[in-house]
């Protein structure tokens, strides 16, 4: 099997883009959600795409086939919100383990079939680890800026578990995304840290933060370049910037800390700006044309795509990105 | 791209902070120590943490670039007051955006720290003192945690003090740091020990020049580290004596960073600057530090005795006074100076032919630099305010001079009228945006609060006014402004029509009243902004393109506001009412109050309502916008929310020692039950239903499991047959304003009379906080063993909750009817309720009491035709009329 440290060298790699906007397309129905397992469940669970794996898993086997068919080399498994923290939401905290299982599963068994049609052309899967729907360095509650919904143990706990399941699944790559509070994503790479330990693995991490707004800070309020010192103590496999932001809104962020890190760069921002009714509308053309701009300033080692991306997306992308190196990395971090 | 010989140092709060040999020095502020600081100690042990707060901010306004937080004292559980000071500090921008040292002396607290805060932050400090096997299990936490970490010269044997044993604890604390833990070199920073010199013992002579020594060591032979320290060590034997401490610090920095000591612990204040340091104190302090003769501390001691205590700065200040005339006036205006104006004007008026040329030109020269330096933000709304009533002064000192020639009146820019619309009394936004206007050379005509529609039309016309300007607080206004637009529009009206106040919105006025007049309407809510929208509608070459391109403006904002109107959606009232806030009353304690009825308070000491103010709205109403205290603090507004301030103390203080305001009060506590779920019924004590308070209820959609809250939630159903009760209260601190306002108006002092509104408005908050309280604690006496600071009362962090009708959690404004009628509030305090049902006077608050401990504000957001039908129903009313009332919260 081929080794994501060797083929990062060798040209732009290419991660999937949306799974949440191709889902949208088959218009589950809460019994669709339930499947048979869960018809008696408690709880709503329309919404809770995660749990797709478990009741839908030929549609999410059929998205990642998808996206590799598209050319990507990465895809990611189905489990942004694949931890205690977020699955609460669904009183699903219990099935936490076998749904990052068994999501890794099904992307590694899609990404296999694919390495074997083409060895040259190795596919990899990323586990993705979600923000969680809490924020540890900020209050939800205005009037007492001193709370805090969530813990640092809670999170670490919470991730290291996510961790454990997807490498138990056989992901290669663990991909720390939308980071909107640098602490949660620092109790992430804390867990991770463990897991590596106590496994005596190094398992490859990349990590994606997300710029809120213009302003061009976190919503936790960090910079572009104050986040980066705060990511960097653990050696990561690449380090950049997904959603919230069109891809030509995104380029300045990672112009801030492409020339200020020994680290890979990725970047998959979203299909552009939501219009007025929350939908994303900006074609794979237009979104390619804003890519070519970080391909031309030689700013990208990892390239996909975020909320509203398809695989004509992507499928764009890697026409594009065939025609340009990727940025030089140093090696010693690698 | 190999970057190995590039290795810095970098640190992060949320911004970044890189320490480069071009750095110089970095420096620690370190008051926010409580071993360091007595202060921070007692405002951390009292709790105080907004004050705790603001002596980091100051530390970060100082220069420092990194902020140390030490919680190491024996009566403070340290590692609470750690988390929640850092978590505290999270909140505030200004302060967060450097890095963070955490200081402590226990892992602990050290762990604790590192958890909730999410730049890189230093760890001060780790050393060998108990052992490797320890040492390397916290610095592999440390790394683990991202920061970087102050290793002290310390060991198994002790703590290193002198050169040799410096150099080689920090040699082996390096190897094991890079080479079995795989620190990074660049994140250690040594603190190589500062010990004090001019002891007289002989063994601390080399204390300095060792330190320094060893630093230039370690520099040079471990690489990509730095050195660090706390100075003020060094001079420790001439406490007293700052003179000569601030010299020694300064001399002792002269060498040790040049030597390689990159960051350092030192306070600001507390050093002197090297070349300032006179010839002789220099050279006795030169012989401490660097150790060059046997006698240097008796010689030290000895010269220190002549340079104790010097008194700087001499007094200056009248020194503008010299100043050309014309400078004088100008400084007059902009520093809002009444003192010398009428000298001035005086000597202004002698030089010229016509009075009137001291208008135009003096003093109006004088208010362009003001103008200027408003619009281009380098003066606040306060200090303009301030600026007119120094213009008004010396305008009405020219007035009888002027008519005695009767010449010419100096021609006004145009004519503003200004009015609060009917049934509405609050005027301070619309009293500022006057003085602005007005010192910008507008005419403005005031028609002051109330204002029927008939009475500004008639008086537009009669008047020739230029632009009509409307204001309003409570949400009737709102109406009352379409109204108005309409009037202008079936009269054929031609003139600017300006919308302000704290109910009024862009997209009000874009979706409800831009579309009632064909003319142009502005939406201003803001004084600073009213100057250029008054002058761009009234500059005669731009003004159809200017209306042209609001009118596109109002169109397109409308258009965007009323799409995203459609994507909400709500549940039925039925349906609503199924997903209420459901309280156990079997087990959710009811305490019955103490003294049931009705009760007055007549005259009361507002003095005791000076620790309940909130002042941040105080300054909100000024356009001065932060929190108190820390605004007082602001690197923007700061200086002038400090001046404000004091004029409001002044006042204040006047206030309270000629009692020139009255405040009154009524309150009643009633048996009540709600009843078909939003109802709430009050009984006299003998059962006997005297009143219905109707609640609204939220219909917005929400999430599953969270409940759509009404009032009438918090109260015991009538089916439960559990006796619950409620209260209501109407409080005022605004007997006197209105005559107040009008003695200060007289004296040409718009800013003192607007400052009495805004003060008397902050009085009557106050008042209802502090009757709140005592509702609380004692005449309910539900809270009895509640002790909460006034911030804690401002943060509402108290139980049981006291609403007010025409805010978020029920925006009818009708229920103030039942309230007076319940408590005959009128008849007994005199506080009356307009057309509008707004309160008279206006710094008068009315309210609810609910008490239940899981009762919670809430916004009620927008209702449906369905609630609006059965609402008036239930209030006995025709739709019409209660479309009238709850327009505003009616979904599109």
């Amino acid at each position: 099997m081929g080794n994501i440290r060797e083929e990062i060298k060798k040209r732009i790699l290419i991660l999937d883009g949306a799974m949440g906007t191709m889902l949208q397309q088959y218009d589950f129905s809460e019994e669709d959600f339930r499947g048979e397992r869960f018809k008696d469940y408690p709880t709503s669970l329309q919404g809770n795409n995660d749990l797709l794996t478990l009741t839908q898993p030929e549609a999410i086997a059929e998205i990642h086939k998808k996206y590799f068919q598209a050319g990507a080399d990465i895809i990611e498994t189905n489990t942004f919100s694949g931890t205690t923290i977020a699955m609460a939401d669904y009183d699903m905290e219990d099935l936490v383990y076998e749904l990052n299982y068994e999501s890794a599963k099904i992307a590694k068994r899609v990404a296999e079939e694919f390495t074997k049609e083409n060895p040259e052309k190795p596919r990899f899967v990323a586990g993705s680890i979600g923000p969680t729907n809490r924020t540890a360095s900020m209050s939800p509650d205005v009037n007492d800026p001193g709370f805090r919904a969530v813990s640092f143990d809670e999170l670490r706990i919470a991730y290291k578990l996510q961790v454990e399941a997807l490498l138990d699944g056989g992901v290669d790559v663990l991909l720390v995304e939308t980071v909107f509070d640098t602490l949660n994503a620092k109790a992430a790479l804390f867990a991770i840290e463990e897991v590596k330990e106590e496994r005596k693995l190094d398992v490859p991490i990349m990590l994606s933060g997300t710029i809120t707004d213009a302003s061009g800070r976190t919503l936790s309020g960090q910079t572009a370049e104050a986040f980066l010192i705060s990511v960097s103590h653990i050696p990561l496999l690449s380090v950049g910037f997904n959603c919230a932001l069109g891809a030509n809104l995104l380029q300045p962020h990672l112009e801030a800390i492409a020339s200020k890190t020994d680290f890979a760069i990725s970047a998959h921002p979203n299909a552009g700006l939501p219009n007025a009714f929350g939908e994303y509308d900006e074609s794979a053309e237009e979104m390619a044309d804003q890519i070519e701009e970080y391909l031309k300033k030689d700013l990208i080692n990892i390239i996909g795509g975020c909320c509203g991306t398809t695989p004509e997306h992507i499928s764009a992308i890697v026409e594009l990105s065939a025609k340009y190196s990727p940025r030089k990395i140093n090696a010693d971090v690698l | 791209m190999n970057r190995e010989e590039v290795r810095h140092l970098k640190l992060s709060g949320l911004e970044p902070l890189i320490i480069t040999p071009d750095s110089n020095f970095t420096n620690v502020g370190e008051r926010t120590n409580v071993a360091g600081s007595r202060k921070f100690l007692r405002l951390v042990k009292e709790e105080k943490f907004d004050e705790a707060l603001a002596i980091a901010r100051d530390q970060v306004e100082g220069g420092a670039q990194i902020i140390d937080i030490n919680m190491d004292d024996g009566l403070i559980d340290g590692k609470e007051a750690m988390v929640r000071f850092l978590n505290l500090i999270a909140a505030e921008p200004d302060i967060c955006r450097v890095p963070i040292m955490i200081d402590s002396s226990k892992w602990e607290i050290i762990e604790a720290g590192l958890q909730v805060v999410q730049g890189k932050c230093v760890v001060n400090s780790i050393s060998l003192k108990e052992g490797e096997e320890k040492f390397i299990w916290e610095a592999t936490q440390v790394k683990r945690y991202g920061a970087a970490v102050i290793v002290m010269a310390f060991d198994e044997v002790g703590q290193a003090d002198n050169y040799q044993r410096r150099i080689e604890i920090a040699e082996r604390s390096y190897r094991v740091l890079v080479d079995k833990v795989g620190f990074k070199a660049e994140d250690i920073i040594f603190d190589l020990n500062i010990f004090p010199v001019a002891t007289g013992m002989e063994e601390h002579r080399r204390n300095a020049i060792d330190f320094i020594e060893a630093t230039r060591w370690v520099r040079k032979n471990l690489p990509h580290v730095s050195v660090s320290g706390g100075v003020s060590n060094v001079s420790f034997s001439f406490r007293g004596n700052n003179t000569v401490r601030e010299a020694m610090h300064s001399v002792f920095l002269y060498y040790a960073i040049q030597a390689g000591m990159n960051i350092g612990i030192v306070n600001p204040t507390m050093l002197e600057v090297y070349d300032d340091i006179p010839k002789d104190l220099l050279e006795h302090i030169e012989d401490v530090i660097l150790d060059r003769r046997d006698d240097a501390t008796e010689r030290l001691l000895d010269f220190s005795e002549t340079v104790k205590g010097k008194v700087k700065d001499p007094e200056k200040v009248l020194e503008w006074r010299t100043l050309s005339l014309q400078e004088r006036i100008t400084h007059s205006l902009v520093k809002g100076i009444d003192a010398f104006i009428v000298e001035d004007v005086e000597e202004a008026r002698k030089s010229v032919e016509k009075p009137l040329h001291v208008i135009e030109g003096h003093l109006m020269t004088g208010m362009n630099v003001v103008g200027d330096l408003f619009g281009s933000g380098k003066m606040f709304l306060p200090q303009v305010v301030k600026s007119a009533r120094v213009m008004k002064k010396a305008v009405a000192y020219l007035n009888p001079y002027i008519e005695a020639e009767k010449g010419e009146k100096q021609q006004a820019l145009g004519k503003v009228l200004m009015a609060t619309v009917k049934g509405d009394v609050h005027d301070i936004g619309k009293n500022i945006v006057s003085v602005v206007l007005g010192c910008n050379n507008y005419e403005i005509v005031d028609m002051g609060v109330m204002v029927p529609p008939e009475k500004i039309i008639e008086t537009a016309i009669k008047e020739n006014v230029d632009i009509i300007g409307l204001s309003g607080l409570i949400t009737p206004s709102l109406d009352e402004m379409v109204y108005l637009a309409k009037e202008m529009e079936r009269e054929n009206f031609s003139v600017p029509l300006l919308i302000g106040g704290a109910t009024t919105s862009k997209a009000h006025t874009a979706v409800k009243i831009d579309t009632q007049y064909k003319n142009a309407v502005v939406h201003v809510n803001d004084a600073s902004r009213a100057v250029t929208v008054v002058g761009d509608l009234l500059n005669k070459k731009t003004t159809n393109l200017y209306v042209a391109k609001l009118k596109k403006d109002y169109d397109e904002f409308r258009e965007k506001f009323l799409k995203r109107g459609k994507t909400k959606s709500y549940v039925s009232i039925d349906q609503a009412r199924k997903r209420k806030f459901k309280i156990d009353w079997n087990t959710s304690e009811i305490v019955k109050p103490k003294q049931l009825g009705i009760q007055t308070i007549q005259e009361f000491d507002i003095r005791k309502l000076e620790e309940y103010i909130d002042w941040s709205p105080f300054f909100r109403s000024w356009d001065l916008h932060g929190k108190y205290p820390s605004i007082l603090t602001d690197e923007v507004v700061g200086e002038q929310a400090t001046e404000l301030f004091a004029d409001a103390q002044t006042l204040l203080q006047r206030v309270f020692d000629e009692k020139l305001l009255r405040a009154k009060a009524i309150f009643g506590l009633f048996p009540a039950n709600s009843i078909n779920d939003d109802d709430i019924e009050i009984y006299n004590e003998d059962g006997a239903l005297k009143d219905t308070f109707i609640t609204l209820r939220q219909q917005l959609k929400k999430r599953e499991g969270v409940p759509s809250f009404a009032l009438a939630d918090f109260v015991a159903p009538k089916d439960s047959n559990k006796q619950d009760y409620m209260g209501c209260f109407c409080v005022s601190t605004g007997f006197g304003t209105k005559e107040l306002a009008e003695a200060f108006e007289a004296d040409n002092d718009d800013y003192n009379s607007i400052m009495i509104k805004a003060l008397a408005d902050r009085l009557a908050e106050a008042f209802a906080e502090y009757l709140h309280k005592e509702v609380r604690t004692r005449h309910w006496g539900y809270a009895k063993e509640e002790s909460l600071t006034n911030l804690e009362l401002i943060k509402e962090e108290y139980k049981g909750i006291r609403p007010a009708p025409g805010y978020p959690a029920c925006p009818d404004h009708l229920e103030k009817e039942t309230i007076w009628k319940l408590l005959e509030v009128e008849e007994t305090i005199g506080v009356q309720l307009t057309d509008s049902l707004a309160m008279w006077p206006a710094a008068s608050v009315s309210g609810y009491y609910l008490g239940n401990k899981e009762a919670k504000y809430f916004g009620l957001g927008k209702i449906k035709e369905d609630q609006l039908k059965d609402y008036a129903k239930r209030r006995n009313i025709d739709e019409a009329e209660a479309r009238k009332w709850l327009n505003p919260n009616l979904a599109e």
